[in-house]
């Protein structure tokens, strides 16, 4: 996993509420074997017309927002559907960094395994930096992981919240699953266990 | 996290057992007993083991089968569409490579991951289960722990059999009472939906009880728990009981004989303790409900059908009175109508919240001896091969054919439109599935949720329309 430490970068103010993961990638962009190359579907129904030509208004096809390293919303980021394909598009896209009110749980956690830091602030502190992003090129917004705090374009400080264990992982890029396999001899224990006798395999019905 | 001794809920129950070991900041690695694999969230995962050389740690808990890109046209045919014919070759190459086992799309037994793995017993009470889908969530019906996970976490179950998780918050949603004529679970969870918001079960695993969940069968249930997810909660659950432990009995996978009365034993402990600790509570009357339907892009956007939908004046702040706009004008409808007579031009029942014979069945009884409406598409896509046999022994497919429904085979269809099964442009549909987001049926589609016996009355009226007026007696 890519390694995440200090981000300076313009932030694209999206100010709509529940955002779900069918917004982000619609459905019809799932049908590929790859992670790579979902940038270009990345909010494909708000941002391009039935021709597929781009819809000058939308805030990631304004020419101050195109290289945005943040997005910024409003509550209930990423409801709806698991599919990774939504932080693999932000991802491609350029985003490393989500910023909301409230950030739905499964789309939370896909974020974290994709080197992409998802940040819950209150909505007031949210709106603030939303008025930041307006500003457009010139106000950048700095996330400093290891301090855990947003860096405004005046300077001031903003504290923010992560959980320790996905703060480490991302400071570090480390691989979950060579860490999960370093426990194999607790894993093995546990499926001992005579409580789990009565599961049976999915290998071949049971008569 | 709980001394042995306090009173515990089903969910603590469940987690409790399935700890493998509790790392210093709580994070804990948790066992999975079951894994669902399909044909979208699974490739990546399968070549993420192939580059590092790793082998699927229990190919005997975990199990494949092909549900959201399927055609439901006949399955002899090719599939037309290179890219989810490739999705789906790639699926049959990486079950094969790794030894998982899989039912084909030719098998009687294929059909949606959550219709398939409670039909077959593969799912079973007391489990953690996952899936790559946010509807695994519909398997907590049997009182198993089961949620929706990312790519990267079925790659790790895959090489690990387990999940780094952190404990969820409990909440109760207690039904209590009888529900009326025409009610359904589907309209129960719109209600509760309604109630609780998108975002009110963020953080929380939703345990639903009361006398009106535990009236309800396995179908109704699985409803229940299948649209957790569209309140926020990861997963949701209802403790197993005599209609849990005659459900799983005798079916396929499940335990047999001895192993069977071992488990129900075990089964039998998974129920709140008196004075378990819930985080959030919610309370809902069952004879309040009345049949339901969406109005809006939110499952939230809930209203009974004798209702109007919203107006932005009546909204509290700017921000609402924005979206009611908004949604209004995507939905193509106007502030304070009514629903019933507004004319649909599709009508879908199916999906992993609604296509089980329960669901076909309750829908057939309101289409019987009627026609859909000439102007009308609707189509029947049962959720498992199984199921579709099963209602062309009761005859339920006759009664859809001659109405004029297309009889479909199994697989996710319509609920998300990534096979040819979508929306057009602007059009109306009537559904039995879970999710109304802009889009999801199909580019500018407009979807209304509701139940089968509602999106039937749809159909054969050409309008919606409250079902209690087609049912004798009702009202």
């Amino acid at each position: 996993m890519e390694k995440f430490t200090r981000l300076t970068t313009v932030a694209a103010p999206l100010p709509q509420e529940n955002i779900d993961t069918d917004q982000i990638i619609p459905a019809r962009f799932l049908k590929t074997i790859q992670r790579t190359g979902l940038g270009k579907h990345l909010f494909a129904d708000q941002r391009y017309d039935e021709q597929g030509n781009e819809k000058p208004d939308f805030v990631l096809n304004k020419p101050a927002y195109r290289k945005a390293g943040i997005l910024i919303t409003l509550d209930n980021l990423g409801c709806g559907s698991s599919r990774e394909h939504a932080p693999w598009a932000l991802q491609d896209f350029g985003i490393r960094c989500v910023i909301a009110p409230s950030i739905a749980d499964i789309f939370h956690s896909n974020c974290f395994k994709n080197g992409l830091l998802p940040i819950r602030l209150p909505l007031e502190i949210c709106e603030t930096l939303m008025d930041d992003a307006r500003q457009g090129e010139n106000a950048r917004l700095t996330v400093d992981l290891e301090k855990q705090q947003i860096v405004r374009p005046d300077g001031e400080t903003i504290p923010f919240d992560v959980d320790p264990f996905w703060r480490h992982n991302l400071l570090e890029g480390l691989d979950n699953i060579s860490q999960t396999l370093l426990r194999e001899g607790e894993i093995e224990q546990f499926e001992q266990r005579a409580n789990r006798a009565w599961i049976p395999s999915t290998q071949g019905e049971n008569s | 996290m709980h001394k042995p001794s306090s009173p515990r809920t089903l969910y603590d129950k469940i987690w409790d057992d399935h700890v493998v070991l509790t790392l210093e900041d709580g994070t804990c690695l948790l066992y999975i007993d079951r894994h669902l694999l399909h044909e979208v969230t699974s490739p990546q995962a399968f070549e993420g083991l192939r580059a590092a050389g790793r082998p699927v740690r229990r190919p005997g808990a975990t199990f494949a089968v092909a549900d959201h890109n399927v055609p439901t046209s006949d399955r002899s045919l090719p599939i037309e569409d290179q890219q989810s014919r490739l999705q789906i070759e790639t699926l049959e190459r990486n079950v094969e490579e790794f030894g998982v086992p899989y039912f084909p799309l030719l098998s009687r037994k294929q059909g949606i991951a959550h219709v398939v793995g409670p039909e077959q017993g593969i799912s079973l009470p007391g489990m953690t289960i996952v899936c790559g889908d946010s509807h695994t969530s519909t398997h907590g019906a049997l009182g198993s722990l089961a949620f929706g996970i990312g790519t990267s976490e079925v790659e790790h179950v895959l090489a690990t059999q387990t999940l780094l998780q952190k404990r969820a918050k409990n909440m109760l949603v207690r039904v209590e009472g009888q529900i009326g004529p025409g009610v359904t679970a589907k309209d129960i969870m719109l209600a509760i939906i309604g109630r609780t918001g998108t975002a009110g079960g963020t953080g929380y695993v939703i345990e639903y009880a009361g006398s009106a969940v535990r009236a309800l069968d396995m179908a109704g249930r699985m409803t229940l728990c299948n649209m957790s997810i569209e309140a926020g909660a990861r997963a949701g659950m209802v403790a197993p009981d005599e209609t849990t432990f005659a459900y799983v009995k005798g079916r396929s996978y499940a335990p047999k004989g001895e192993a069977f009365e071992q488990a129900v034993a075990y089964w039998q402990s998974l129920r709140s303790d008196d004075g378990a600790h819930y985080d959030k509570e919610v309370f809902l009357d069952a004879a309040e409900i009345k049949p339901s339907l969406t109005w809006g892009t939110s499952p939230e956007d809930v209203m009974s059908i004798d209702g109007r939908v919203p107006s932005p004046d009546e909204a509290t702040d700017s921000a609402r009175a924005e979206r009611i706009r908004r949604t209004l004008s995507y939905m193509g409808l106007e502030a304070g109508q009514k629903l019933a007579g507004t004319p649909v031009d599709a009508v879908f029942i199916g999906s992993c919240t609604n296509s089980r014979i329960e669901d076909l069945r309750a829908a057939a009884a309101i289409v019987q001896n009627r026609k859909v409406v000439p102007s009308v598409r609707a189509m029947v896509v049962p959720g498992s091969g199984l199921v579709r046999q099963q209602a062309e022994a009761e005859g339920l497919d006759k009664i859809f054919r001659d109405a004029g429904f297309e009889w479909r085979e199994a697989g996710c269809s319509m609920c998300l439109g990534m096979n040819p099964d979508k929306l057009e442009t602007q059009q109306r549909c009537a559904s039995t599935s879970n999710r109304n987001f802009e889009g999801r049926q199909g580019p500018q589609g407009r979807t209304h949720l509701c139940s089968p016996s509602m999106a039937a009355a749809a159909a054969v009226t050409g309008t919606l329309c409250d079902v209690r007026e087609l049912m004798e007696g009702a009202r």
